[in-house]
């Protein structure tokens, strides 16, 4: 049996060359073409998009809903599955209907607590965590079986990824994190929105020393803020997005007006550093409700298909 | 000697003598009582225990991981807050933080807070945790 990469994702990072990930942030509409729209803003610009599962707590367009509508329009989906809404039986149930619906990047997550959404008042399931998630698919993927072990058809062909955020606290054990997600199954890693450099370099240090120097793929997590009142408001009420005072200050010093391009000035600045990093296999760019600033973002770093292809 | 190094012997010391008695015991019902009834008077005012049966605590630097709002078993997640505390419960330290930094302070288990933990078996919940652990042993 050859090991054919299973996505277009699955090739580049295994291949090791840079790769660029974007989210759409979900519309709030019963048609698919706001969605279609927002994805093909993105889609020349990077090789697999994000389909965030309600994201927040906050009810939006199903994931794979969305994800079969990408497809439908040749955009390679990544999937994300959180343990906030969904128990074994539901997580089961809609990870083979999903890779029936030709899905084949699945990225595990915990998810927000229900309290930092609009529903505070729902019941959050967390009936397993991102690693008991991650194990849970893969014995799908690896032994075609339910947990209950009740067989399928076919084992399915399937690329998982998980998050890491080396921005919080306990900082020390970040790494040691992410080495414990790849052993649960997962083959790639995608970042919490880094502004702090210096943090993910440690970090970076640290997993390298772990892995010997081969870490398995990681994608930074990066974005644009659209104004210091934005920053503030990332810091306060997004779980888990660290933003620097000196981030802040950078682009607070500009009017009102002129913030907007000061926060891709500061975005595309990180890229570039993080281009440079040994150990990092690419950008995970997380525009929020602001898709038309990645190209700008892309272009500007060099890092457009094309750019990158050659 | 810490408070941390103190409940891990303490963990030791139960293990030791209770490997010796769950096997003969461990399905007599009065025995079953005692042991649910003791956890429940120990376990709940040390560690806010919940009775999930399926005690990790030495896995997680003594800190019951079922204390967190997501009961989270294999580690925080990423909403923790630049202050160490919850997300959810902006108030109360991160159960994993504490977990991390007990973790290091153990003797024998500082390694174990980086095992797989497997999903939980919803169906032990209530039930005896240290007969759940060590009859398991015995049946293998």
């Amino acid at each position: 049996m050859t090991n054919k990469p299973v996505s277009n994702l699955a090739q580049r990072l295994e291949k090791g060359l840079f790769t660029v990930t974007a989210e759409v942030t979900l519309p709030d509409s019963i048609e698919k073409e706001a969605l279609v729209a927002r994805a093909k803003m993105l889609e020349p610009y990077c090789d697999a998009i994000n389909i965030t599962d309600s994201t927040g707590a906050v009810p939006h367009f199903s994931n794979i809903a969305a994800a079969s509508i990408l497809i439908e329009n040749d955009i390679e989906p990544i999937i994300q599955f959180s343990c906030r809404d969904r128990n074994r039986i539901a997580v089961q149930a809609d990870v083979i209907g999903a890779h029936a619906m030709g899905v084949r990047n699945i990225f595990c997550v915990t998810g927000d607590g229900v309290q930092t959404g609009d529903h505070p008042e729902a019941k959050p399931v967390f009936d397993l965590d991102s690693v008991t998630l991650l194990t849970t698919i893969n014995h799908l993927k690896t032994k075609g079986k339910f947990l209950s072990g009740r067989e399928l058809d076919a084992k399915p062909d399937l690329y998982l990824g998980a998050a890491v955020n080396p921005f919080v606290p306990p900082f020390e054990q970040r790494a040691l994190r992410l080495l414990k997600k790849q052993k649960a199954g997962a083959s790639f890693f995608q970042s919490q929105y880094c502004f702090d450099i210096e943090r993910f370099e440690t970090f970076l240090d640290r997993l390298m020393e772990l892995t010997k120097g081969s870490p398995p793929p990681l994608l930074v997590g990066v974005g644009p803020l659209r104004s210091a009142r934005f920053a503030r408001w990332l810091r306060e009420n997004v779980p888990g997005v660290a933003v620097p005072d000196s981030i802040i200050e950078k682009i607070e010093k500009y009017p009102r007006k002129e913030q907007q391009k000061a926060g891709v000035e500061a975005c595309i600045e990180i890229v570039e550093t993080i281009k440079t990093l040994t150990g990092v296999a690419g950008i995970h760019v997380m525009a929020y409700n602001w898709e038309s600033s990645v190209s700008e973002i892309i272009e500007a770093t060099g890092l457009s298909k094309t750019a990158r292809n050659i | 000697m810490n408070k941390v190094r103190a409940l891990e012997s303490t963990y030791l010391f139960c293990s030791k003598i209770l490997s010796g008695i769950i096997p003969a015991l461990g399905t007599k019902r009065p025995f079953i009582w005692f042991m649910v009834t003791s956890e429940k008077a120990f376990k709940k005012p040390l560690f806010g225990c919940q009775m999930c049966g399926q005690c990790i605590l030495h896995s997680t630097g003594m800190v019951c991981p079922m204390g967190c709002p997501k009961t989270l078993r294999n580690g925080p997640c990423g909403g923790v807050r630049s202050d160490g505390n919850c997300e959810i419960k902006p108030d109360m330290k991160c159960v994993w933080v504490r977990a991390w930094d007990n973790s290091t302070q153990m003797a024998v288990f500082t390694e174990s807070i980086q095992d797989i933990q497997p999903q939980l078996d919803r169906s032990l919940s209530g039930t005896s945790a240290w007969i759940n652990e060590l009859g398991k042993k015995n049946d293998e």
